[in-house]
């Protein structure tokens, strides 16, 4: 019985914690808007981590893209020539890409790439006391550090999952047209005639902006938050992978719920 | 030692008290350093010496009790006005905190790129005069990880004293340094200070030069100031505190060992 109430008295204990450290990261995330102002007004910083953010991450994206297309347009043709649709080839890498396939595994690749970076950046600064230093010359480190990692983060975030879903259509178009022999035209009219820039297109893009937001928010939380060590920093680094993921995936569910009921 | 010592505390601390959660770090400490003051803070580690620096730097709220900076109540300041007065406050971290993605160069002139519309050939000259007075203008073009731990500490030096301050904070200055870079950095403190006309505080484990360096010396122990006075007083001193810490015996007020039960009670697996 003790130890079921000490199993309990834990189990309470980390809840109360969760909620504790959620609350703090809702609070931080409103300071950071406070503080975005400031941030634009020196617009280089926040391009310079556009560059480290987003350029950095450009060769993985398109690899990763270009692969994803490439097994798309295999599977996609294998699935299609049972039915007699192999022309509609096109569309289904075009939907798969923009709707789903694009923005959730750009993500998940930005939260690799470019979110555990920008935590251990954080983090090591935290720990060098950089940020502390920072605050001591009257210099606001959520203005001057966090707030630009932030929106070169969530500016990146659609211009690479853009990226990625163009690399994965062109990696399903050498597939299906070059490797495979899908008809050229069938290929490109079909998907131009299916793909609704509002309903496939723009709600793509929106998924990814809420990635954006959700991974570099995570990303800029956890090392501002980290314990000032070797240790804290590491596990910092792996709850921005993790809860990334799982925010990505938990929202592109929400999202896509909303989204596409019935269309 | 400096002469124009002022007759207004410019630090005052009254009855301060703080605490981390449940544990007492500060009981009730009192100071006052003058402009003109170069100030030493002692004591054994956990004593409560960098809490007291974190204090003065308005980064930690007191529980109880007054910090007042050049007049003014740390506690009632809104963040705009403790950022307007640490503009006239400097710091200098245990380890440099040099920012590692800036030049040497960039690092001193970050202050007052931050803070002032100079002109960039303007803060080119001002950022070249604080490294000439560290002696490393030659390094400028350096990135952090390019630098000895001495040469870190005189670089956060320049940039800590970029803006002129009238109050500089030391953090353990002289920890890990070798004895010509200790030498160096200790003159270079006692010369900035009194040149700029500011008050320092310096805390330190380093006794025998502190000694040499400073004007008046406050030691802490288990959160309140145990002795004070000028060096001349610290070293004639017979209060076993400061004469333990002085002459760093053994044996003394100062316990070595971290509170533990007897040993002979964890031999031979008679206690976990």
């Amino acid at each position: 019985m003790s130890a079921m109430a000490a199993g309990l008295r834990k189990l309470g204990a980390m809840a109360i914690d969760g909620v504790w450290r959620f609350g703090f990261a809702a609070r931080f995330f409103l300071a950071l808007f406070r503080y975005s102002g400031q941030s634009f007004l020196r617009l280089p910083l926040t391009i310079r981590e556009i560059y480290f953010s987003g350029v950095l991450s450009l060769l993985i994206i398109l690899v990763s893209g270009l692969f994803v297309g490439l097994v798309l347009g295999l599977q996609g043709y294998d699935i299609l020539q049972r039915f007699g649709s192999s022309d509609a080839l096109g569309i289904m890498v075009a939907l798969s890409l923009l709707r789903e396939l694009g923005p959730v595994v750009a993500a998940l690749l930005f939260a690799s790439r470019a979110g555990s970076a920008v935590t251990a950046e954080i983090g090591l600064m935290k720990t060098t006391e950089q940020l502390q230093a920072m605050d001591m010359m009257a210099v606001n480190p959520l203005a001057r550090v966090v707030a630009p990692r932030f929106w070169g983060g969530v500016i990146s975030m659609p211009l690479l999952a853009a990226l990625f879903s163009a690399m994965g259509i062109f990696g399903g178009w050498l597939i299906g047209v070059v490797a495979i022999g899908v008809d050229d035209g069938a290929f490109w009219s079909q998907m131009k005639a299916a793909v609704s820039f509002r309903y496939d297109v723009l709600n793509g893009v929106i998924k990814s902006f809420v990635f954006g937001v959700a991974v570099s928010w995570i990303a800029v939380f956890e090392g501002y938050d980290c314990q000032p060590t070797a240790e804290g920093v590491s596990r910092a680094i792996t709850r921005t992978v993790v809860y990334s993921a799982l925010a990505i995936l938990a929202l592109d569910f929400v999202l896509t719920s909303f989204m596409f009921r019935g269309l | 030692m400096s002469s124009n010592i002022s007759s207004h505390p410019l630090v005052c601390l009254q009855d301060v008290r703080f605490a981390y959660g449940e544990r007492e770090i500060l009981r009730g400490v009192n100071l006052a350093v003058h402009r003109g003051q170069l100030v030493a803070i002692m004591g054994g580690s956990g004593s409560g010496k960098t809490t007291l620096l974190r204090l003065i730097g308005g980064q930690l709220r007191a529980g109880s009790g007054k910090v007042a900076v050049d007049g003014q109540d740390l506690s009632a300041l809104s963040v705009r006005g403790l950022y307007a007065m640490r503009r006239r406050m400097g710091m200098l971290f245990q380890f440099g905190a040099l920012f590692t993605d800036m030049s040497v160069f960039d690092n001193v002139a970050f202050p007052l790129r931050e803070h002032t519309d100079l002109p960039a050939e303007l803060i080119h000259d001002l950022v070249l005069m604080k490294l000439h007075a560290v002696g490393l203008r030659g390094a400028r073009a350096l990135m952090p990880a390019e630098l000895s731990g001495g040469m870190a500490r005189r670089v956060a030096l320049a940039r800590a004293v970029a803006l002129d301050p009238m109050l500089m904070l030391y953090d353990e200055p002289f920890a890990g340094l070798d004895p010509i870079s200790l030498s160096v950095t200790g003159q270079l403190i006692r010369r900035l200070n009194d040149a700029l006309g500011a008050a320092s505080i310096m805390v330190t484990h380093d006794v025998q030069v502190s000694l040499g360096l400073v004007d008046y010396v406050y030691f802490l122990s288990n959160g309140v100031i145990v002795a004070q006075g000028s060096p001349e007083e610290i070293r004639a001193s017979n209060d076993p505190f400061v004469r333990q810490f002085v002459h760093a015996e053994a044996d003394g007020p100062v316990p070595f060992h971290y509170p533990a039960p007897p040993l002979e009670s964890l031999l031979d697996g008679a206690a976990a």
